[in-house]
């Protein structure tokens, strides 16, 4: 196992320089001369070529990648434009209000995506089975930002149950974890659209196999083979969906944080587009990428867990 | 003492786009304590829903016994609830199926997969049970057994996995077993040996065996009595050294005729036709669609008669058998 990990950890760095590398062309094939677009048409020429030798652009392109890259390395993702602060201190200030966002969303949509599914494929086409697709198909149907609103509507505006902007007060730990429940579950009902329809899914074909039949001549109850013996099974699929979904998460997150204007990388994305601030965004672009690239090892070391098959081959 | 297992009348239907219709029917045998009989007939002929209708397996919502009665080991799978029925399986009843690749758990260890069934029914402890595989799988010779507890299915050869499988059916000593055609997926030396291991460990533990099988040769080397069926009818069935002297049914002797043999003259024949789908199933004998010996009584179906007045020769044919 600890080769496994070595070996995915190992397989990651090319991956990271190949997304750090389309970061670093995305932000400068951006069309039009990014002085303009900071300064405005009507800035001297000396003043954009003051702008140009402070953001590295006077610089061969080259020379541009390789200070990129060896800043990236060291963990330094420049200064923001705007404000001239450390990119890192100001995302390192907001990714806990993000991944917190992230975690307690992946809890709600699991917990309740993993049993609803299962039970909708032992009960097939019964009342749970029913009462999943409807919900996965809602789920499916419906944007984070339309749901968002439709939560603050009923539960923060008729209900007055969770304050309407999250961010009032996130000192008092109750304050803060009430603030949470709503964007979380926002995020996390959506993915429980995902998680239930391919829990079903993989149950349903995990339930069909021979070695069900075999679990079942041992004289196992229908629980324990329902869950030791098709629902190992099942999770190979399950544990790609949240893998992936992981990705859909972090951009549905930004949706949810302007809608329940709460902080996070989400928020922050929004103010450096709205300030122009490259060096911000291009900063952003990278932790999200890291972010996601992370989310797949943690994905694909999971594999390792659940299938011994992945490990040996 | 009565046999281990009984069978007795037993009608099983399926139920496809509405309609009933029985895949075995009216079948009745016995089997002892030490004694192989072993079911033959072609694709098709119900010799899976047979044994499915014994373990209590059958395909919820599709598949159900709808008459008769199973005997296992003293107690009716058929009447019982089915907490009765998990606690007869794996425990008093054993079963191995056809395909060892996909028949084990490829996500669980197979020491684990052996032992299940003990910490089930006799309440083990992991270890306990754990150390139980380990017995029962050098009991199936496999070899350095310790080592390759923690293995998975995948780890395994075809041979092996059967090994594995019949571990994990004999693992709290049943008295019967019930094997759906076991070494059809293996090939040929393989196949001998896990035939041999069987009936050695059928002599030491005294099992009833039903072998299920489309391999006349195996039948000839380790069954005790044959039954054929066909269409989800029994149509003959005999001790071995009865039926290979004296096949009697049309369908015995086109079985038979369609064996490849080294000593015989001309090639094996195969049987002319194939068996009808089950909604264009023939009243009364399955068989007349492809019998050269049909006659108009064939539209009612005959009952099962003594051959040469030997009441343990059985054949269901107007044409044979005593009148
Ligand atoms: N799940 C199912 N749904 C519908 N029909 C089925 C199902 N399983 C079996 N049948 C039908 O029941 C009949 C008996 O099938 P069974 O599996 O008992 O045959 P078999 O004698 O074991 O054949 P084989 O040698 O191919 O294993 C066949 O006509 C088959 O088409
Ligand atoms: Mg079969």
């Amino acid at each position: 196992m600890l080769k496994f990990a070595l070996k995915r950890l190992l397989l990651a760095i090319p991956t990271l320089w190949a997304v750090l590398t389309i970061v670093f062309v995305l932000i400068r094939i951006v069309p039009g001369d990014p002085t303009i677009v900071i300064l405005g048409d009507q800035a001297s020429e000396q003043a954009r070529a003051d702008l140009r030798e402070k953001l590295g652009l006077a610089k061969s392109i080259f020379s541009q990648y390789i200070d990129f890259m060896w800043q990236i390395a060291h963990g330094d993702l420049g200064r923001s434009l705007a404000t001239n602060r450390p990119i890192m201190s100001d995302v390192l200030s907001v990714l806990p209000y993000t991944l917190e966002l992230t975690l307690a969303s992946l809890i709600v949509g699991t917990v309740i995506g993993v049993p609803l599914g299962v039970l909708a494929a032992e009960k097939r086409d019964g009342f749970a089975d029913w009462f999943a697709r409807v919900f996965s198909l809602a789920g499916l149907s419906f944007p984070a930002f339309v749901s968002g609103i439709l939560l603050l509507i009923v539960f923060s505006l008729k209900l007055r149950w969770f304050p309407v902007i999250s961010s009032a007060n996130l000192v008092d730990p109750i304050e803060r974890l009430r603030a949470l429940v709503l964007p979380a579950l926002n995020l996390g009902l959506l993915m429980v659209a995902y998680v239930t329809r391919v829990t079903r899914s993989g149950m349903l074909k995990a339930l069909g196999e021979d070695y069900i039949r075999t679990a079942r001549s041992k004289g196992l109850p229908s629980r324990i083979v329902v869950w030791r013996h098709a629902f190992r099974n099942a999770l190979v699929p399950v544990v790609t969906v949240v893998g992936l979904y992981l990705g859909v998460l972090i951009g549905n997150a930004v949706l949810t944080e302007i809608v329940f204007n709460r902080p996070g990388i989400g928020k922050l994305i929004v103010t450096a587009l709205n300030q122009r601030d490259y060096t911000l965004l291009q900063g952003l672009m990278v932790v999200t990428a890291f972010a996601v690239v992370l989310a797949n090892i943690l994905t694909d070391l999971t594999y390792g867990l659940v299938d011994p098959r992945v490990k040996t081959e | 003492m009565n046999a281990p297992l009984i069978v007795d009348g037993v009608t099983t239907s399926i139920r496809l786009d509405g309609q009933r219709h029985d895949v075995v029917r009216d079948i009745s045998f016995q089997v002892a304590a030490r004694e192989t009989l072993a079911l033959v007939g072609e694709s098709g002929c119900g010799k899976s829903m047979t044994a499915l209708s014994i373990m209590g397996l059958l395909p919820a919502g599709i598949a159900s016994v709808s008459a008769g009665k199973i005997i296992v080991d003293g107690i009716d799978m058929v009447a019982a609830d089915e907490t009765v029925r998990e606690s007869v399986r794996g425990n008093r009843i054993g079963m191995i199926f056809q395909e060892p690749m996909t028949s084990l758990n490829p996500v669980l260890p197979i020491g684990f997969q052996v032992g299940e069934a003990l910490m089930q029914h006799q309440g083990l402890s992991r270890s306990a049970a754990r150390a139980k595989a380990l017995d029962l799988l050098e009991h199936v010779r496999i070899p350095s057994a310790a080592r390759r507890l923690d293995d998975y299915p995948h780890q395994f050869s075809g041979g092996m996995r059967q090994r594995v499988m019949i571990a994990l059916a004999l693992a709290c000593g049943p008295k019967v077993l019930i094997a759906d055609e076991p070494t059809t997926a293996l090939d040929v030396t393989i196949q001998r040996q896990v035939l041999a291991l069987l009936a050695d460990l059928q002599a030491r533990e005294g099992l009833a065996v039903l072998l299920i099988t489309h391999n006349l040769g195996v039948v000839a080397s380790v069954a005790d009595r044959v039954m054929v069926m066909y269409g989800g009818d029994v149509v003959e069935s005999a001790d071995v050294k009865d039926f290979f002297a004296r096949p009697t049914h049309p369908y015995s002797v086109a079985l038979l005729a369609a064996m490849p043999r080294i000593d015989a003259t001309e090639g094996p024949q195969p049987i002319p036709g194939q068996v009808p789908s089950l909604d264009a199933m023939p009243s009364g004998c399955r068989f007349q669609s492809r019998c050269h010996l049909r006659q108009d009584v064939c539209s009612t179906l005959p009952p099962l008669k003594p051959v040469a007045g030997n009441p343990g020769h059985q054949v269901r044919c107007w044409m044979r058998g005593d009148t």
